[in-house]
């Protein structure tokens, strides 16, 4: 059981959350993320995460509403509990000093970008950051993206908020203007990173995406979340999440990701006309795992805790 | 009759069967046959299919023994049970004594009873298989765990004063479960760290609902629990902590890695990206795991009414012919490139899933899935095949017949042919040696690794084996381990 110490709305139907987990903030680096499981009848899902304390045993991660595992999700509040959470899982990102860097990122993908634009940041890259959304509404951190960069640019679809258009707007305009770029990465929905890679790869700009295929275990054991890289089988959760765009087939991606789209569609359909009673019911069952852990405790003195010191 | 309508009478009668009927009439008596969910019914739900030997059955079967002086199903199996004993046990009417005598070698009994290849063990050496059937061992190991957990008189053993030494153990699966168990009754503290968010590993996720209730395996690590074995789910050892620092920030003594085989193969051929294609694992994980097939929101592609195929010959790829039949599919086909008689697959399976309706096509290959425009599979090209010359292993190994292609239509095809060794432990242990598959080398008598301190055994040693193997593998790691605890000899 995970406990949520806070939880904020930081954008529309975005949601912050920071939940102990002292394992995982111990481990964590830029680029990893983490698996959870909401309740005994709950899918697993991944998420990235966005930082962690380890002194204080907390991740931070950031979660948007899209279906109905994180529409549930964030209904949660601070005092509320995470029934399973696993992780760092993943490889971190490559931290180098590239030169000059070019982060892309979409909404809520700029959470996932963010430990990764301050760590290149401070290993000596001139760090551009450039968050797109579909609205002022959807944009999320933009004193932290300006902080973690040398450059920032916001993009809005409707022209809301900063500059009108989409992220691959600015990416060619800062090409055409000149700008030398020696790393890309991109973290976005997959129509994004594939626009972004149509454009830098034929540059030959070493290009990073950050992929979001569809997973079960997150440890290597299923393989579901296998993409294509030319003509060979990778797994995003231990291989990946990122990996050379040149490589990426993106069609591949968004046909996969697309698999359960009919009964993503009406598993939301079902939770929003019983959002509260899910609700309640998910607290019940945390609650009465609560308790049954706490009656194993008093069963087993023997967790010696004292051994970890 | 009920089994609670068993008269006293008559469960005494038949347990005083091997002092009243001479051997020569005991050894006419022909093997109980094991009760079983009917095949119409079965094949649509997800109950268990063998339904346990009623108490007059086991008690018959148990008098079929004829009590060699050199009894061949003890060398035969992998942990040495002391069946002779246990089948006494069982005549004389004791069955928790039994059960107790089965506890000695063999911590899982309620488990191995169900998923042991017993024709290839203990009832393989049994010398009445040698004219006609051998005692059904496996279905008495079954009778006796089931009648001790049903009994709620489950006789947990004494644990030792603690030594104040610490073991972790990587991996909740058959070995990781029966060396908690042995060590935890030595005085060792013991912490077990499973990667999943459930206890078992392949119990759980791999071996389905109607071969191995989860209940059952829940009622043992709950044993275990009050043995005072700790348990810590959610932490994958590789990522979320590593081996290193379990053995100086974690203070524990001695780590034992049992984290099972577990990449999946697929069969490198095109189109096994279509939707629609899974590995074994997979398919398995999102219904026995995360019970795709009850009301939950973990979505399986649904096999109601759609063509499935399962390429491999093994239990896993069985296991998961026989569960998507059970989600409706209107054919399900295991595809397999040798002939029956090759298949590793244990023999009840076979026969269990022709009843349930499942179509054998031997000597088949799929070469290439095909698919649609929008990415869904219709479809395997196959080729047929004929046996060769024997190969390394002495199966006669499968060659392509030219120009026998043929298109096999399906909407689900399911990969069940092997695993790889999973790297997360090993990337993360550099001084932890490995073979050319990336198996942890471990000494096959003491489970000792190139690292001092850490044991390995199960199929992270010795690939995809079987749930005996990996308890087998357990046990002897856990004797070494209170070797090296007591002694602090690396030897």
């Amino acid at each position: 059981m995970y406990k949520i110490v806070e939880a904020r709305s930081v954008g529309l139907n975005i949601k912050q959350f920071v939940i102990e987990a002292p394992r995982i903030a111990r481990k964590q680096r830029p680029g990893q993320f983490v698996i959870l499981r909401l309740h005994e009848k709950g899918e697993r899902i991944p998420l990235t995460i966005k930082s962690s304390d380890p002194a204080a045993g907390t991740v931070t991660i950031v979660v948007q509403a899209i279906g109905k595992t994180t529409s549930l999700l964030n209904c949660l509040e601070a005092g509320d509990s995470i029934l399973d959470i696993v992780g760092p899982l993943g490889h971190p990102s490559d931290i180098q000093n590239y030169g000059t860097v070019v982060i892309l990122a979409g909404s809520v993908g700029t959470a996932m970008a963010l430990p990764t634009a301050n760590a290149l940041k401070q290993a000596g890259n001139h760090v551009i950051f450039i968050e797109g959304a579909r609205s002022a509404e959807m944009v999320v951190f933009e004193d932290a993206i300006r902080q973690a960069s040398s450059e920032a640019f916001v993009m809005t679809d409707d022209g809301t908020y900063g500059e009108q258009g989409l992220v691959t707007k600015k990416l060619q305009e800062l090409i055409a203007g000149g700008l030398r770029i020696n790393f890309i990465l991109a973290v976005g929905p997959v129509p994004m990173m594939r626009a972004v890679a149509q454009i830098a790869v034929p540059l030959g700009i070493r290009t990073m995406v950050s992929l979001n295929s569809i997973m079960v275990d997150g440890t290597g054991m299923c393989g579901g979340c296998r993409v294509l890289l030319g003509n060979q089988s990778k797994f995003a959760c231990v291989d990946g999440p990122e990996f050379d765009a040149a490589q990426v087939n993106f069609e591949v991606l968004m046909q996969r990701n697309a698999m359960y789209r009919d009964k993503e569609c009406q598993s939301l359909r079902d939770f929003k006309e019983h959002e509260q009673e899910e609700l309640a019911e998910l607290r019940a069952e945390i609650a009465a795992r609560e308790k049954d852990l706490a009656e194993l405790e008093i069963a087993a003195p023997s967790m010696q805790e004292k051994h970890y010191v | 009759m009920s089994e609670s309508e068993t008269s006293v009478a008559a469960v005494v009668a038949a347990s005083d069967q091997r002092n009243t009927v001479p051997l020569k009439d005991r050894m006419k008596i022909p093997r109980t046959v094991m009760p079983e969910l009917d095949p119409q019914v079965r094949s649509r739900n997800f109950g268990e299919v063998n339904l346990g030997l009623p108490t007059l059955e086991a008690l018959t079967e148990a008098s079929r023994c004829i009590e060699c002086a050199k009894p061949g199903c003890v060398v035969q199996c992998p942990v040495g049970v002391k069946i002779k004993e246990v089948v006494a046990l069982i005549c004389a009417g004791d069955y928790l004594a039994a059960a107790s005598k089965m506890r000695e070698d063999n911590a899982l009994p309620a488990i191995t009873g169900r998923v042991c290849p017993q024709e290839n063990q203990c009832e393989g050496g049994c010398v009445l298989g040698k004219k006609g059937a051998p005692v059904a061992i496996g279905n008495l190991e079954r009778f006796i765990a089931d009648y001790e957990r049903n009994s709620g008189q489950l006789g947990l053993p004494p644990i030792a004063t603690s030594t104040g030494k610490n073991v972790a153990i990587v991996g909740s699966g058959p070995a990781g479960l029966s060396a908690a168990g042995d060590l935890v009754q030595k005085g060792h503290r013991v912490r077990v760290f499973e990667a999943l968010h459930e206890l078992g590993g392949v119990l759980i996720y791999g071996i389905p609902e109607f071969r191995l209730p989860k209940s059952i395996v829940k009622t043992e690590v709950d044993n275990l629990r009050r043995m005072g074995v700790e348990f810590e789910t959610n932490v994958v050892v590789g990522k979320s902590v590593t081996i290193d620092e379990l053995m100086h920030n974690e203070h524990f003594d001695a780590v034992f890695v049992a984290t099972g085989a577990g990449l999946p193969q697929f069969l490198g051929i095109p189109g096994e990206h279509f939707n629609g294609v899974y590995s074994a694992n997979e398919f398995l994980t999102r219904i026995n795991l995360m019970r795709a097939y009850a009301d939950v929101d973990q979505p399986v592609y649904d096999c109601r009414g759609r063509d499935v195929i399962v390429v491999g010959g093994g239990n896993t790829a069985m296991d998961a012919v026989r569960t998507a039949r059970r989600l409706g599919a209107r054919t399900a086909t295991l595809v397999y490139r040798r002939s029956q008689a090759e298949m590793p697959a244990r023999v009840e399976e076979a026969h269990h899933a022709i009843a349930e309706g499942i179509e054998l096509r031997m000597l088949t290959n799929p070469v290439e899935f095909i698919g649609d425009e929008k990415g869904w599979l219709t479809g395997a090209r196959c080729v047929r095949m004929e046996l060769g010359e024997p190969d390394a292993d002495g199966r006669r190994r499968p060659v392509p017949i030219a120009g026998s292609e043929f298109i096999l239509p399906a909407n689900v095809a399911i990969i069940g042919v092997g695993t790889n060794a999973n790297p997360l432990i090993q990337s993360s242990t550099p001084d932890l040696k490995t073979n050319k598959w990336n198996y942890i080398l471990a000494d096959p008598e003491t489970m000792r690794t190139s690292k001092r301190g850490v044991f390995a055994g199960g199929d992270i040693v010795t690939g995809s084996a079987t749930v005996i193997l990996a308890m087998g593998a357990g046990r002897k790691a856990a004797v070494s381990i209170h070797d090296y605890l007591t002694t602090g000899l690396w030897r």
